[in-house]
């Protein structure tokens, strides 16, 4: 087997995912530039010294690739054995940041590695993650639709979550949530995922509306589902009980839920955006974190100032565009963290609605193409991966664009591919190439 | 492996595709339906700076600048950068303290934001700026920036040329569609601000690309945009900066002024307002407290007297009821008039005349006759022909109006006074209908209630070295470039004198002046050489001191042309409250007319008589007593000063040293203050000055 593969390494891979891959490495590469710009400066000197964020990408690149072909080197079989040393190993680590951890920008979840770089696990541990919930749920003896493997499913796939909350990493967690997307696939009940739509509408009310109305008008939707349903309930008492359970939740997760989450497990900082993006003041007195993020974090800017710049940068791009290297917001430096987690407003700004499109068009065809990939594979273990894989791209799309254009508080989650950053790229590299591995070996029957 | 629940990847697609049109409408909305994304980038990127064009300059008749532009430099500090700055060493340098620069820093993040540069200390002398500059390192976020503004190398004309200001609301209010802007400089006063069109030239507007910290990037689209500042047009006068700085001389520590005029183009040869400053004084970065000083001066610094003052003319009014008297024919060259010490054709023995005797219309001049023109007067007014004093008057009206009294000249520079020719209605309101000759007598000797500024006077003296026609007088000769306002049409239109007057009565007119030189009233300012023409005046005048009018030492009036065949200068001076017009303003005219003809003064005994009298201190007593006052107000007020202090002292002290302590305590400042009464009257005037303070802190 060895042999095979060494003379046919491209054998049986999907080359659009890759073309997909290289053009959209390519537009960051460009995007970085573009925010890198300065008129005057000898570019090809400073990118050949190396000193500038996107030549430093492009070193990152070189890495991918490196890494990149070792995936393709080597066996599938592989992937399947270690998924849960990985994962245990993975774990091993987040914990280890605890004792060895070095804090950058106020969370303490990087471990630092010999010359100067620094690893962050919770980036890893996304692969191992996918890896090991795909291990799991393509046993012989998981039966999804049995409640135990489900919640051992959200076990495996939250436990990285619940460390990174630990580790001040609230965006990095948040993704971890998008597995249930692979598990949904797997036979998740459907209701779950209407319940989770209904807790975030919930949630979303309960910031919005004043606590007393919401709790007034919850009642009356209680009210008026007995009355619609009173028939039903006079023949079956059990439907009363649901419905009195279900208002009592939803006061419960209106009354002290969201406020608990809110003053308990939120940052300052982050409480204050989640309310400003619904047009509200936090009042951080309330927060237990106060006194520590106030230190950690001083604030000089308004808190709506990095979506209002982001805004203004996306709208002013217009239908066509500014031009490239033509966007005042870019060369301006408006946008706080523009090379990482804002790198979609040079973009928008430069291209105009046009480029979005094409560009948001390269990455939806990147995920159906990933959807397809999982749809064609005989084995359950490739199939899990290929959509935890879709999902992580997913959610870090919807997160990260979600958030430039003020549809999302702001949550520090990188673009696919895209944002500047080694971690970010290479764990997205990998996440990738494994998939083209393993759909390289579609035929085979992986455990 | 049985594929379970492949409808889910459906639903999965679905999810992804709704997510990403979820985004796209957004998209849409921020990009396609929300044209001020587009504003709000552009106000957040481009950075207008605006390029401030020099400002003209004005020469003098030889082409000397009167006032020029210098580079000098302000401190400007950004306060967002300043953090580091060593604060302690800057404020030593500055000569402040630190509350002052906090003070400051305050001020300026509050009227102009922590992030752009403004103005920290404006103006810095040569020496501060080469202290701070060797020091620079230790501020960051400190830069001196240049600038230019003006310098007078002569130190003089500061009535004349005005000065400039920074623009206030209320004048951006008035001037909304000139495109002044705050920080804008205008002038306020004399030709800074008549010739402001041409002077102030076209702002240039650079547009750059700025930063989140308002860093310059770049051009904004390689400049395209951008525009130029247009340099302002030099202005070129008639000034003779040698008769100027003369003039100026000669006034000093003197109330009045001087105009000299070229009877041949209406040009101002010198305007001198005394006291005046010296107008290097309001550039400097100690300028505000200057320009309150000067606005609180009792002596009116700021007030050009030359065009500003009315006078009754006195004699030199004489030369126009002369020249009246002989055109409509009630006297002629050979009249005589006999005084016997007064004018007794009213009754009242009034005006007096000096010289007693007989004197035909040329001694007249020449003596000064009160009573000669106060019969010429008379006659006038109550010639039958006109049927009534009232339309004599009017007549006589009409010729003096023709010599340019009665109405403002139109001189190039602003706030001129019109002066006042008495017309029969307000006569009428004062002796009723029936008024006649006899109620307005002294309007014949310039002492009624005729009144002329001194331009308009200068100008009497240019009508008649002319012989009947004038230029209506002005500063500015050309202006570079050419007159692209027309601003300078007015002075190029000949006005004439009523055409009746021959040019036989203004012989006769300047054959009496030159004999008031010759050996008449201004005899003793005669000039070896120089045939002049003059008149002298005494002018009697009185002061308003706690409602009651109490007569003054008279003005000295002194109005010459020279030399009389093809005259090069008409001059006028008054000096106020030195007495006879021969005693005073007679010498400094002969002075500026021989500098002026002869470009010096010859003979020793003139430069010594000169001296003399530039040193000669001639500021009226009531003046002078204003300025004491003025000046023990502020040795009251460091006298309280000093009072608190030593109060603060003593109660710091042990009880037992404060009775002896007191008993020595009054004796020492109050000695100064001679009462109580006068404190508590201090104490009004120092509210008077508070609301004055106010008026200047409004015009600064």
């Amino acid at each position: 087997m060895n042999s095979r593969n060494n003379n046919t390494i491209s054998k049986g891979v999907d080359w659009l995912v890759i073309w997909l891959y290289a053009i959209l490495v390519a537009i960051g590469i460009l995007c970085i530039f573009m925010v890198e710009y300065k008129p005057g400066t000898d570019w090809l000197q400073t990118f050949i010294a190396g000193k500038t964020n996107y030549s430093k990408q492009l070193i990152f690149l070189g890495v991918c690739v490196i890494v990149a072909t070792f995936i393709l080197l080597a066996d599938s079989k592989l992937f399947t054995t270690f998924s849960n040393l990985l994962y245990a190993f993975g774990i091993l680590l987040m914990l280890a940041t605890f004792v060895v951890g070095k804090n950058i920008n106020g969370s303490k979840s990087w471990i630092p590695l010999a010359g100067g770089f620094n690893l962050q696990p919770a980036e890893l541990c996304k692969i191992f993650t996918a890896l090991a919930l795909s291990k799991f749920l393509s046993r012989q003896e998981t039966d999804f639709t049995n409640i135990k493997s489900q919640i051992i499913g959200a076990v495996i796939a939250l436990a990285p979550a619940i460390l990174s909350i630990f580790q001040n990493e609230t965006g990095l967690a948040l993704v971890y949530f998008s597995f249930f997307i692979a598990m949904y696939r797997e036979g998740l009940p459907p209701a779950l995922l209407i319940v989770g739509i209904s807790f975030g509408v919930l949630v979303v009310a309960t910031l919005i509306v004043d606590k007393n109305i919401l709790a007034i008008a919850l009642t009356i939707i209680a009210l008026l589902a007995i009355y619609i349903l009173r028939r039903y309930i006079k023949r079956q008492k059990s439907i009363l009980t649901i419905i009195v359970a279900l208002w009592f939740i939803c006061v419960g997760v209106q009354r002290f839920a969201v406020p608990y989450i809110f003053n308990n497990v939120f940052q300052c900082y982050q409480s204050t955006r989640i309310y400003s993006m619904v047009g509200k003041d936090y009042d951080c007195t309330q927060n237990h974190h106060k006194s520590k993020s106030n230190s950690d974090k001083p604030s000089k800017k308004p808190d709506d100032y990095n979506v209002r710049q982001s805004k203004i940068a996306i709208g002013s791009g217009g239908l066509w565009g500014k031009g490239f290297l033509k966007g005042t917001q870019t060369r301006g430096k408006y946008v706080p963290e523009q090379h990482t987690d804002f790198i979609f407003t040079s973009l928008s700004e430069a291209f105009g609605l046009v480029g979005c499109v094409i560009f948001l068009g390269l990455y939806l065809l990147l995920l159906f193409r990933i959807v397809r990939i999982a749809e064609r594979q005989r084995s359950t273990f490739s199939r899990v991966y290929a959509y935890s894989v879709a999902s992580i791209i997913f959610f870090h799309i919807t997160v990260n664009v979600c958030m430039t254009v003020g549809l999302f508080p702001i949550i520090g989650i990188p673009l696919p591919l895209i944002s500047y950053g080694g971690s970010s790229l290479l764990t997205f590299t990998i996440l990738i190439f494994i998939l083209i591995r393993l759909d390289a070996d579609r035929q085979m029957v992986l455990r | 492996m049985p594929v379970f629940n492949q409808n889910r990847s459906r639903v999965i697609q679905v999810i992804f595709t709704s997510i990403f049109i979820i985004i796209l409408v957004q998209l849409i909305h921020l990009q396609i339906l929300s044209p001020k994304y587009k504003l709000a980038a552009e106000n957040n990127a481009i950075y207008r700076k605006i390029v401030y064009p020099d400002r003209g300059i004005i020469f003098d008749r030889k082409r000397r600048p009167l006032l020029e532009n210098i580079m000098s430099f302000d401190l400007v500090v950004t306060p967002s950068e300043a953090k580091g700055t060593d604060t302690l060493d800057l404020c030593t340098l500055l000569q402040i303290d630190t509350t002052e620069y906090k003070r400051r820093m305050r001020d300026i993040i509050f009227k102009n934001t922590a992030v752009r540069p403004s103005v920290f200390e404006p103006l810095l002398t040569q020496e501060l700026y080469a202290k701070l500059y060797e020091n620079m390192y230790k501020f960051p976020g400190f830069i001196l920036s240049e600038r230019k503004s003006r310098a007078y190398p002569y130190n003089i004309g500061a009535n004349v040329l005005g000065y400039i200001a920074e623009v206030d609301t209320s004048f951006l209010r008035r001037h909304k569609e000139e495109g002044y802007e705050q920080g804008d400089y205008t002038g306020m006063t004399g030709l800074e601000r008549s010739y402001e069109k041409v002077l102030m030239g076209q702002r240039g507007i650079q547009r750059f690309i700025k930063d989140n910290r308002s860093r310059i990037q770049g051009a904004y689209e390689n400049g395209v945009f951008d525009t130029a500042a247009v340099a302002g047009k030099n202005l070129y006068t008639s000034i003779d900066v040698e008769l100027q700085k003369l003039g100026e001389k000669l006034m000093n520590n003197k109330v009045g002024s001087i105009v000299a005029i070229d009877p041949k183009t209406g040009g101002i040869l010198c305007m001198v307002s005394a006291p005046t400053y010296n107008p290097n004084y309001l550039t400097g970065n100690q300028r505000k407290k200057h320009f309150a000083q000067l606005l609180l001066d009792p002596r009116l610094p700021f007030n050009n007297r030359a065009i500003g003052n009315k006078y009754s003319p006195g004699s030199t009014f004489k030369t126009v009821s002369g020249i009246i008297g002989l055109t409509e024919g009630v006297i002629t060259e050979r009249t005589t008039v006999t005084c016997n010490g007064a004018f007794q054709g009213c009754g009242t023995g009034k005006p007096k005349c000096l010289d007693k005797g007989t004197f035909d219309f040329k001694n007249a001049i020449a003596h000064s006759d009160n009573t000669y023109f106060s019969t010429v007067y008379k006659r006038i007014l109550d010639q039958p022909r006109y049927g009534g004093a009232d339309s004599a008057l009017t007549v006589f009206n009409k010729y003096a109006y023709t010599f340019g009294l009665g109405h403002k000249l139109g001189i190039d520079i602003p706030s001129e006074k019109a002066g006042n020719l008495p017309i029969s209605k307000y006569y009428r309101k004062i002796f009723g209908q029936k008024w006649y000759s006899c109620n307005v007598i002294s309007n014949a000797i310039g002492q009624g209630e005729v009144q002329t500024t001194l331009l308009q006077l200068a100008n009497v003296m240019a009508i008649i070295a002319n012989k009947g026609w004038y230029y209506t007088p002005h500063i500015v000769d050309s202006i570079q470039g050419g007159d692209e306002y027309n601003m300078l049409d007015a002075f190029k239109t000949k006005h004439y004198t009523d055409k009746n007057i021959p040019d036989s009565i203004f012989d006769a007119v300047q054959d009496g002046m030159q004999a008031v030189v010759d050996y008449g009233t201004a005899a003793a300012s005669k000039i070896d050489g120089i045939v002049m023409c003059g008149k002298t005046g005494t002018v009697e005048n009185y002061a308003k001191i706690n409602g009651v009018m109490v007569k003054q030492q008279d003005h000295s009036f002194f109005g010459a042309f020279a030399p009389r065949d093809n005259p090069k200068i008409a001059i006028a001076v008054i000096c106020e409250n030195s007495g006879q017009g021969a005693w005073a303003a007679a010498p400094i005219a002969s002075f500026l007319v021989e500098q002026y003809l002869r470009d010096s003064i010859s003979g020793t005994e003139r430069k010594t008589k000169l001296e003399e009298f530039a040193n000669k201190n001639l500021i009226p007593y009531l003046m002078r007593m204003q300025m004491q006052k003025n000046d023990s107000l502020k040795r009251v007020k460091e006298n309280e000063i000093i009072q608190q202090q030593m109060n603060k002292e003593n109660n710091d002290s042990t009880e037992t040293d404060e009775p002896a302590l007191q008993e020595v305590k009054p004796k020492v400042p109050i000695k100064k203050i001679p009462s109580k009464n006068k404190i508590s009257a201090v104490a009004i005037i120092i509210d008077e000055q508070r609301k004055i303070q106010k008026a200047i802190a409004r015009k600064v």
